[in-house]
């Protein structure tokens, strides 16, 4: 390799890294669906309704988490090896850490994540905390798996967030174990779950 | 212009130079491991246990973050001949070099966590005491969760690095206790845990030995102080400032929220009435127990602030980490204050 050649490669290095952080912002929120779709993102974050082969999403409230009218009355207590318990919806779970409500992630500045910057989108998914500085984020969310994708990912993701409708919908409070745990044979801890409430 | 377009015309003019710069930019941001040994990190004279070593100077914020009652130490060394850029007296900036420790202590000593500004940034570390006190060892970057056993009983969390830098990246600035405000020689005697030990930095003494540059000359003619209303006043909003503000204030990364509970000494009298506009009868994001206003004058406990104080629920709790116990003091402190913002109103 002659000392031009050398020259260029090294030139080209940092080109090909700006053009890579240049993705365009369609490009951008096309891959943040790809991975929210097959990241499981709507597997709690999108209402269900049940149909003839099981529960299908809700379209008209993508992404939009547990519905606000819906009431959710004290989990049954679960015997054996079961370990948490689910509503129709598939929004709301029940287990050692209480009751945890899936957030609605359309950009609804006051029920969503409207108020939310890319920052701290990506700060909460690496750190479990809301906003990444707030109350832990709870079971089943696996934030730890989603934290693991890169910045340019996690990025997308929230930018195809951006593109859903806004949908009205304010997400109920956690629940502490005490009021609303289905209680276990086996109540230990899942591990990473904080500390029940006191 | 990006790096590659403005790099291409003076490759060709000047191809030697470019690659050699391009060759010395790793190397001259990659900065040495951190030590594994309190000792190794400049805090202590080599072969000494617990003695200073030079350049080392003990200091005492005015307005200390609660920690569970945790006594504590803290120190700062500055790089020979290198001084604090004070020209922004709210975001004062530090030379490369810089390190500043703090040990916790709670019935022996518990770690020592230790900032440092590299040429890449600030990072955090936090080392580990032994039982027996002989040696402090880094701790891994996720912390010590389950925590070290406290004397009293109990245990002790060290936190991981995502946690330092959950409140120290929260703001402008990354060093939370070593400011104009915090080092005033105008002390607020109301500040709940306050530690003034005589050999202590002050902002003068910081001054006097030429540590310190280019600080606004008002605030050396006078010593820096929150411009309240009250005594009460005063020290909740210094409270506030340090246990709170670092995360809700208007220039970081919850800046969205809009609650500004951090004072600026280049604004005075404007910070504090942004404090209480952010907060005072305004409707908080969720309501936590009957509470739905972030202060409500006259009803601590109607107020989302005091109850979240007051809580330590992983879900309600304010701060949402390093502390497992409510701050009693301060708590009384800001309850007084609330029941004062009534009394303001009255014609």
């Amino acid at each position: 390799m002659n000392f031009k050649t050398t020259l260029l490669a090294a030139l080209s290095i940092p080109c090909l890294a700006l053009a890579a952080s240049a993705t365009p912002p369609a490009s951008q929120a096309k891959r943040g669906e790809y991975l929210v779709n097959f990241g499981g993102c709507h597997d709690c974050h999108t209402p269900k309704k049940m149909g003839p082969k099981g529960p299908e999403l809700d379209t008209d409230r993508l992404l939009s988490g547990h519905p606000e009218q819906m009431q959710v009355t004290p989990a049954p207590a679960l015997q054996g090896p079961w370990l948490a318990a689910t509503v129709g919806t598939m929004t709301a779970w029940s287990g050692p850490w209480g009751i945890s409500y899936a957030a609605n992630l359309t950009p609804d500045r006051e029920t969503g994540l409207g108020a939310w910057t890319e920052q701290n989108f990506v700060d909460t998914m690496r750190t479990g905390r809301h906003m990444g500085r707030g109350r832990p984020i709870l079971p089943p969310m696996p934030w730890q798996m989603v934290g693991k994708l890169t910045d340019q990912d996690l990025r997308a993701v929230f930018a195809y967030l951006r593109t859903l409708p806004a949908v009205k919908n304010r997400v109920a409070q956690p629940t502490p174990p005490a009021a609303g745990t289905a209680p276990t044979a086996d109540a230990t801890p899942t591990p990473g779950a904080p500390a029940p409430a006191t | 212009m990006g790096l590659a377009q403005s790099a291409a015309p003076m490759a060709r003019r000047h191809p030697f130079i470019v690659v050699a710069v391009m060759a010395l930019i790793p190397a001259a941001g990659v900065s040495k491991p951190l030590p594994e040994h309190l000792r190794d990190t400049g805090l202590y004279t080599p072969g000494t246990r617990d003695e200073l070593a030079s350049g080392v100077l003990p200091f005492s914020p005015q307005y200390p973050l609660w920690s569970d009652g945790a006594e504590k130490r803290r120190w700062i060394r500055l790089p020979p001949g290198m001084r604090i850029d004070a020209r922004d007296p709210d975001r004062w900036m530090f030379p490369v070099g810089t390190r500043l420790w703090k040990e916790f202590t709670l019935g022996r000593r518990l770690e020592t966590r230790m900032l440092e500004r590299t040429r890449e940034g600030w990072r955090f570390a936090t080392y580990v005491w032994t039982d027996d006190g002989t040696d402090a060892v880094l701790a891994p970057p996720e912390g010590v969760p389950e925590g070290v056993p406290v004397p009293s009983g109990g245990r002790w969390s060290i936190p991981g690095t995502a946690d330092c830098r959950a409140c120290h990246e929260a703001q402008p600035n990354p060093v939370l206790g070593f400011s104009a405000l915090q080092l005033s020689g105008d002390r607020d005697p109301g500040a709940p845990h306050a530690h003034d030990g005589d050999a202590d930095l002050h902002l003068q003494n910081l001054l006097e030995r030429g540590l310190v540059r280019g600080l606004p000359a008002s605030l050396v003619d006078t010593a820096p102080r929150i411009a309240s209303r009250s005594a009460d006043e005063r020290a909740a909003l210094g409270y506030l400032h340090a246990n709170c503000g670092i995360c809700h204030n208007r220039q970081g990364p919850l800046s969205g929220l809009g609650l500004d509970l951090l004072q600026s000494l280049a604004e005075g009298p404007v910070s504090v009435d942004r404090t209480r506009s952010s907060a005072l009868a305004v409707r908080a994001l969720r309501p936590v127990g009957g509470a739905e206003m972030r202060l409500e004058p006259g009803k601590p406990d109607h107020s989302v602030l005091f109850r979240r104080m007051s809580a330590r629920d992983p879900l309600d709790q304010m701060p949402p980490l390093g502390t497992e116990k409510p701050d009693r003091e301060a708590l009384a402190l800001v309850e007084r204050w609330i029941h004062s913002l009534a009394d303001r109103r009255t014609p």
